[in-house]
């Protein structure tokens, strides 16, 4: 045997400390569940802006199947060789109601279709910018956008929409609010047959970020770069096995922890990204510091929750436990990569973690404590199964609680609600795969009609005399 | 490129030979080795270096799972880069 000098310089398993590195790499992926959530390109589509609303969508399929060829092909290669799962591929571009307001349409079924074909060729898992950013107000191609979200998603397979009612800057487009409740209704009507599963493809944000890589509220933003790759790792299963070897020690050591394993847990994630761009020749974006959980055992944001001391989330100390969790794996998160971006912040959702699937149906946690928690860290309510009667005013309401949150915390925070067809509190629903499953949740037995129906906008807020 | 090879398995005889024999026949070389019983509970990591010729590291991964397979052991084989990422800054 011959030892290179950059071999014996790097990972010689023979030093016992190197060993039990690589052990504890392996562990992470093999037993927790240590995975690449996403590699999403973003790829701007401003310069396929036309008049002609046929030509616009040639150059948009054009553009995407051109410039995302080799995305899927690039990840699968790195998946091989890191020996770490890419468990989705997306894209992102930039907002449609930007790209198709010079065609004049009344109309953007033809475009959603368009970027449904387009992700099909280049077999990405999601495609996501169906969007509209009407914080302030709503232009033409605004409302026609709005206005195509449920047929789009009733018509096509990969495509997500978002739309930004709201920010610290411009305050909260109540119109846009109402509109939102109703797009969010007719999205899980006329998809009643797959359970609403239309509005799990909707999200609705105050102060979105345009590099979120992760779905279905990413889209390519008009600060961003003509094509860029961005990267959201996962890995709620490590973070978990830290804490669980620390029982009754304090919470300084239990942040310590944390943060030690989000930053083994990012690291993979700026490496993925770094390989990627580098031979996708795109420039690297950002990595997103969130934890995203999986309806999978071991793969639970909650858990860690329960694990740092909570007998169920959604008990008093949840918030709180919840607000170190956050803060100390962006602490531990940020030191790990060059650029930090997108919502970075622990991920909530209610079907697709198997710890807030068990505490909702056990009545441990509500809506009004996953609001709360909303608070203190992304995303927001997110995946959360509502009776199909819930009317559209009462989504809106829903929405306008959690935008206040984020405006006037300075924050982003995200709604995807599912009011499920049919199904009513008590019931389950079930979306399948990485969508989970959900007990339907109680909403406020009183209305806000009247609230809803002022329309016009919430001021934006005071940023002095802070409290 | 340099890669880290894992293998896990209940201890037997003929578990290194299986699989130098097979990483050999694929042009990589074996730069450092470690190896440990934990009871009858086999473990080793190697540090490879893949030759010019060598094939590329997903077709080595499928072929050495195979070898692996039928000396009744668990083989990982991983780019260098991975640990170096996550323990070293």
């Amino acid at each position: 045997m011959t030892t290179s000098r950059t071999a014996a310089a790097s990972q010689d398993p023979t030093d016992p400390a190197t060993a039990k590195n690589i052990l504890e790499t392996i562990r992470m992926i093999e037993e927790e569940r240590l995975d690449i959530r996403t590699v999403t390109m973003g790829i701007s589509l401003l310069d396929c802006i036309d008049s002609d609303g046929q030509v616009c969508r040639r150059k948009i399929y054009d553009r995407i199947t051109t410039r995302a060829q080799d995305l899927v092909a690039t990840c699968q290669g790195i998946e091989a060789e890191l020996g770490i799962p890419i468990i989705n591929k997306r894209i992102t571009v930039t907002p449609i109601s930007l790209v198709a307001a010079a065609s004049g349409e009344d109309d953007y079924l033809p475009f959603a279709l368009t970027l449904d074909a387009a992700a099909k060729e280049v077999g990405v898992d999601f495609l996501g910018g169906f969007t509209a950013l009407v914080d302030k107000g709503r232009t033409h191609s605004d409302k026609v956008l709005i206005d195509s979200i449920p047929q789009a998603l009733a018509a096509t397979e990969y495509v997500c929409s978002s739309v930004n009612i709201g920010s610290s800057r411009a305050g909260i487009n109540m119109s846009a609010v109402a509109a939102m409740g109703r797009a969010i209704k007719q999205s899980a009507e006329l998809t009643a047959s797959i359970a609403g599963l239309g509005a799990a493809k909707l999200v609705v944000f105050a102060n979105a970020v345009g590099d979120n890589p992760f779905m279905a509220g990413g889209f390519h933003g008009i600060g961003e770069a003509d094509c860029c790759v961005s990267v959201g790792v996962s890995g709620p299963g490590v973070i978990k096995r830290a804490v669980e070897k620390v029982p009754g020690r304090s919470f300084g050591t239990v942040a310590e922890t944390i943060k030690k394993a989000a930053f083994k847990v990012t690291r993979m994630g700026q490496l993925v990204g770094t390989m990627a761009a580098e031979r996708l020749d795109v420039p690297f974006g950002i990595v997103d510091l969130s934890l995203a959980p999986t309806p999978a055992v071991g793969d639970s944001v909650a858990r860690i929750l329960e694990e740092i001391g909570v007998e169920r989330v959604g008990a008093h100390g949840t918030t709180a436990a919840l607000f170190l969790l956050n803060d100390a794996v962006k602490k531990g998160g940020m030191m790990a990569c060059s650029h930090v971006g997108g919502l970075s912040g622990s991920f909530i959702p209610v079907s697709e973690d198997i710890g807030m699937i068990e505490a909702a149906g056990m009545g441990a946690i509500g809506l009004d404590k996953l609001e709360a928690m909303t608070a203190i860290c992304s995303v927001g309510l997110d995946m959360i199964a509502l009776p199909g009667s819930t009317s559209a005013q009462t989504l809106a309401a829903i929405i306008a609680d959690e935008a206040a949150i984020g405006v006037m915390n300075h924050k982003t925070t995200a709604v995807r609600l599912i009011p499920v067809p049919g199904k009513e509190v008590g019931d389950q629903v079930e979306f399948g795969g990485l969508l989970g499953r959900a007990p339907i949740l109680a909403t406020s037995r009183c209305g806000s009609d009247e609230f809803v129906a002022r329309g016009g906008h919430i001021p934006a807020p005071v940023h002095a005399f802070r409290n | 490129m340099n890669a880290i090879m894992t293998v896990t398995g209940n201890d037997h005889p003929g578990i290194i030979a299986a699989i130098s024999t097979a990483l050999a026949g694929m042009g990589v070389n074996i730069v450092n080795v470690s190896q440990t019983l934990m009871g009858d509970y086999f473990t080793m990591i190697m540090q490879c270096v893949l030759s010019e010729d060598a094939p590329d590291l997903a077709t080595i991964q499928t072929r050495m799972k195979d070898a692996g397979e039928r000396v009744g052991v668990v083989v990982h084989i991983q780019s260098e880069a991975i640990f170096d990422a996550m323990h070293r800054l």
